[in-house]
């Protein structure tokens, strides 16, 4: 129960996030004539925010597999990157590690990466009921823009940028805790370069790959300085 | 539209969307990480959340002054209540309001 508070406070930002474009998601599905049960059925199963938008017009156009497949794997290609720092903590989760990896998302991601737990806490629960309050905020926001979304008393364009504020607040608290700045300006710059050289569409997985090779060869510089230098071998 | 097609291209996604999340597992097994594995688990989330915060800002352009001016706004005031009161959810609150306030009015 406690963990159960604990998550909730946790995904509150995302709730709104989750919820709005899950809205969104269920307007979509519905004007491109789906059922409420393959909204739903999505939301379950692929879990994958702007995955899921992009499919709706290769599905209605009639995609082939291949290139579904191909465009699945390069819209999501940046969850690659998100396993790495959990590869340890989700194999000592026991029953709940198949679902950790499936529901590592963004937002689930980011909250991941900078929760403090309080003491006392069961952290494999907390973990999980984290991730599992943000898929169902998914999946109620994708019911309720199916069934209803056409049909809401109100306008909650721009509510999408909580997820950004939030994402900017973690960097904020990063930037602020971490005692070596060089992880999070490398991962700005190469942001920003791909940016300006690619564009909107292409910059991530070019700056994310860019940003890895980059700290894999900082190590000994970003170790001393984290104080972890210890692990390094040194000549 | 015939619903096998549906539910296989579906099942692909979900298929293929979750090999990307599994493969940093999948490719470890059950060994004992490497040390630049840990490395790298503590020093990335840094770096991988400023290019999610790029990510989300990516649809910004400099055509029109509505095209950035919002979101370049929206964040600093997130960062200036959250350097002011270092409440995560208030900066996040009042970030969004702002955000939406703004692309009301412009």
């Amino acid at each position: 129960m406690r963990e159960f508070k604990f998550a909730l406070k946790q995904t509150f930002p995302i709730f709104f996030a989750y919820i709005f474009l899950g809205i969104a998601f269920g307007i979509m599905m519905t004007e491109a004539s789906f059922s409420i049960l393959t909204t739903v059925l999505c939301s379950v199963f692929i879990y994958a925010g702007s995955m899921q938008i992009a499919m709706i017009p290769m599905l209605v156009a009639g995609a082939s597999f291949p290139v579904l497949a191909v465009m699945t794997f390069f819209i999501n290609a940046r969850h690659l990157f998100y396993g790495v720092g959990f590869i340890d903590k989700f194999r000592r989760s026991g029953w709940r590690y198949p679902y950790m990896v499936f529901a590592l998302t963004d937002e689930t991601y980011s909250i991941l990466c900078s929760v403090k737990y309080p003491s006392g806490i069961n952290e494999k629960n907390a973990d999980f009921l984290i991730a599992l309050c943000n898929q169902s905020y998914w999946i109620l926001g994708s019911f309720l823009g199916a069934v209803a979304g056409r049909f809401l008393p109100f306008d909650l364009s721009g509510i999408e940028f909580s997820a950004t504020a939030f994402f900017l607040v973690v960097v904020l608290n990063q930037l602020s805790q971490y005692k070596s700045k060089i992880p999070v300006m490398t991962g700005l710059i190469s942001a920003v370069v791909f940016y300006v050289i690619l564009g909107a569409e292409y910059f991530i997985i070019p700056s994310l790959t860019v940003a890895f090779i980059t700290l894999i060869i900082l190590r000994d510089v970003i170790s001393h300085r984290l104080g972890i230098s210890e692990e390094v071998p040194h000549a | 539209m015939p619903d096998t097609y549906i539910v296989v291209a579906i099942a692909l996604i979900a298929f293929i969307t979750l090999l990307t999340r599994a493969l940093p597992f999948v490719a470890f097994g059950k060994r004992p990480l490497p040390s630049w594995v840990n490395y790298l688990g503590k020093v990335l989330p840094p770096a991988i959340m400023v290019i999610l915060v790029c990510y989300c800002l990516k649809g910004i352009h400099f055509d029109v002054i509505g095209g950035f001016l919002p979101e370049l706004i929206a964040c600093c005031v997130t960062a200036g209540v959250h350097f002011w009161k270092k409440n995560m959810y208030l900066s996040i609150i009042v970030g969004t309001i702002c955000y939406m306030v703004i692309v009301r009015v412009m």
